[in-house]
């Protein structure tokens, strides 16, 4: 049976920590890094692999930072 | 940690859903973080990319954040002096009725200094879009109180709160140009979360084809945060623009086909 599944790149660079992209998503795929990026920004990351490629995303973010990747995966 | 539950299997060129359009310049906006410009601004493009109008576009950004857009949309803009936007786009697009013309504008340019612009530019019925966004508050130069702000909310210039009998009361200047026959399209929209996101790419678009169809003036109203002028975090500030401003400045169509919503319940 196939599965939807789904992945983001997030442009760290671009990205400005707003965090609303973290209530947007519904799985929860997404949360702030302890790093920063060289502005100084603590920036989303990805941290599992529940993504469905659903967008949320990507269109609440004010910066445009995030490309949303769907597929069709066959499953056993 | 990024890496660790990236998947090459699916970040194809295929398998691309949704990324940022090539209709915004690739360089990174000057908005503070969180601030609902960049999703306007982003909704905006991508419906003139659908269109595939990018050609026959003509953006009016006046003063105020608002004024930034030149730098980030990738179509032919024009300065406007502050409040004048409706002005310049009348002449815009009566020298090219056959482009989509149309303006930018925040709360403090559109409903203070523009008040007289934008209600004449509504009344004579031009062919243009304006976009409204509106966050209660003069962003860019310091979050002074502008005619949006609400009753009991601080801004630099109220501290205490807007005192209603001595400042005023806030202007619902959406409302307000409804009322007027040359306005055919009135809505009002959010960009905060991925519904209304939606939502606001809908309006736009319609506002758009409204615009070939010669129809007349259309309005769209955006109920923005301003974190930095209120002085809150970007997820705050959104929670508080629900709380808070939505139940004054509701959302949904105000005018639907030159007839006003109220009016046909």
């Amino acid at each position: 049976m196939a599965k939807i599944k789904g992945d983001i790149v997030i442009n760290t660079e671009r990205c400005k920590g707003c965090e609303v992209c973290l209530a947007a998503c519904p799985f929860t795929v997404i949360a702030m890094s302890k790093e920063v990026n060289s502005k100084g920004y603590h920036f989303a990351m990805k941290v599992n692999d529940e993504c469905t490629g659903c967008t949320n995303c990507a269109l609440v973010c004010p910066d445009g930072v995030i490309t949303v990747y769907r597929a069709k995966v066959a499953t056993e | 940690m990024t890496e660790q539950f990236a998947k090459p299997e699916i970040q194809k060129p295929e398998n691309i859903v949704y990324k940022r359009t090539d209709l915004l310049v690739d360089r990174p906006l000057s908005y503070c973080p969180g601030c609902g410009h960049g999703t306007a601004h982003r909704m905006l493009m991508e419906v003139i990319e659908e269109m595939d109008i990018q050609e026959k576009t003509i953006g009016i950004s006046p003063v105020g954040c608002s004024v930034l857009a030149y730098d980030f949309l990738d179509i032919d803009m024009i300065g406007a002096a502050h409040g004048r936007a409706p002005a310049l786009a009348t002449a815009v697009k009566r020298m090219w009725p056959d482009h989509f013309v149309f303006t930018y504008q925040g709360d403090g340019d559109l409903a203070a200094i523009g008040t007289a612009e934008t209600i004449h530019a509504c009344n004579r019925g031009e062919n243009i879009t304006v976009i409204f966004i509106n966050n209660g508050i003069y962003g860019m130069t310091g979050g002074q109180m502008a005619p949006t702000t609400l009753p009991g909310m601080r801004s630099s210039t109220s501290p205490y709160g807007r005192d209603v009998p001595t400042m005023g009361h806030p202007l619902k200047i959406t409302e307000l140009i409804s009322h007027l026959p040359g306005v055919y399209y009135v809505t009002r929209q959010a960009v905060h979360t991925p519904g209304n996101v939606r939502k606001t790419k809908k309006a736009i678009r319609k506002a758009f084809e409204l615009q070939k169809e010669n129809k007349g003036l259309c309005f769209i109203e955006i109920v923005s945060n301003c974190n930095s002028g209120w002085k809150m975090t970007p997820v705050q500030s959104n929670k508080w623009m629900e709380d808070n401003m939505f139940p004054f400045y509701e959302l949904g169509d105000i005018k639907v086909d030159g007839k006003l919503v109220e009016a046909a319940k």
